[in-house]
């Protein structure tokens, strides 16, 4: 019996041990056992379902990035209560096109996410060719710089973390 | 309890439910769908992230062992607070919602209906 075969998912079942455990807020031996059978049993029925993702290939990237994105919500969370609670007539939205250089769903969700989640900008649609992001902003004074703080700060180094 | 981390618990929840708060006054606000999506990804981020911060020193201090499940709250919001964002602005672009007048590049939003490039022109139509 080769390990893979008991084990397909190595990463998915340490997240899942992980959460378990989180879940429960304790490290007592009856929950390490029972996470450990439910992190070996729910990967073992899941395997056929699974569907190949690209690799995560610069792990030391993906943690900067996670930092990076945590400090830019956290900053533009501040620009955008000042926008909120400033006066309406100033807003000026806009829908923007981004061409992606990306390719994969996974690198493209998390991009996408990755938008969503900096406040001020949405994003509201992919194109079936997956090679435009339509963003709604709500408040855009420069298309050209949105659109490149967009590829340079999130894309390029996506781009690198998963090698796509 | 000691006096800092009981002013530690104050500021933070202080913070989040400012964040909370703006994030509502948002919703109610902000002139369309569109830009009324702004409004609940930064009440989730940065007011949640606020608040549970709190929870976790004031459980971590009562109860004497570190308390780190209001971590999964926080990992459950950014996956879902994105996709819920992303599903509305689909749905309304969908209903053909309309955009506040002064929006920019309202022509975007067909193609966006579409899921064609904007480039492409809508022969089909």
């Amino acid at each position: 019996m080769s390990l893979s075969k008991w084990l397909p998912m190595p990463l998915h079942s340490l997240l899942l041990f992980i959460v378990w455990l989180l879940l429960n807020n304790t490290v007592a031996p009856g929950h390490l056992v029972l996470g450990a059978f439910l992190a070996l049993t729910i990967p073992l029925l899941c395997a056929p379902l699974k569907t190949r993702q690209p690799k995560v290939l610069r792990p030391l990237l993906a943690l900067r990035y996670i930092f990076r994105v945590l400090g830019d919500i956290v900053v533009a969370n501040v620009e955008v209560a000042i926008l909120v609670l400033g006066p309406m007539r100033k807003l000026q939205p806009a829908f923007v096109a981004v061409p992606l250089d990306l390719s994969g769903d996974l690198p493209i969700t998390l991009l996408a996410s990755t938008v969503s989640l900096t406040p001020g900008t949405v994003s509201a649609e992919v194109s079936e060719d997956r090679k435009w992001l339509y963003i709604h902003a709500l408040h855009m004074t420069d298309e050209q710089g949105l659109i490149a703080t967009v590829k340079s700060r999130y894309e390029a180094p996506l781009k690198e973390i998963f090698g796509c | 309890m000691s006096i800092w981390i009981e002013i530690l618990v104050s500021v933070l929840l202080l913070i989040g439910g400012f964040f909370v708060l703006v994030g509502s006054i948002g919703l109610c606000r902000l002139p369309d769908i569109y830009t009324r999506l702004h409004a609940p990804t930064k009440a989730t981020t940065v007011g949640m992230g606020a608040i549970l911060i709190a929870s976790m020193v004031m459980m971590s201090v009562e109860e004497g062992h570190l308390s780190v499940h209001e971590l999964l709250i926080t990992l459950f919001l950014l996956i879902t607070a994105p996709i819920t964002a992303h599903m509305l602005a689909k749905t309304a672009l969908h209903h053909e919602n309309r955009a506040l007048k002064r929006t920019q590049s309202q022509q975007l939003m067909s193609n966006a209906r579409e899921q064609l490039p904007p480039d492409a022109n809508r022969s089909h139509e």
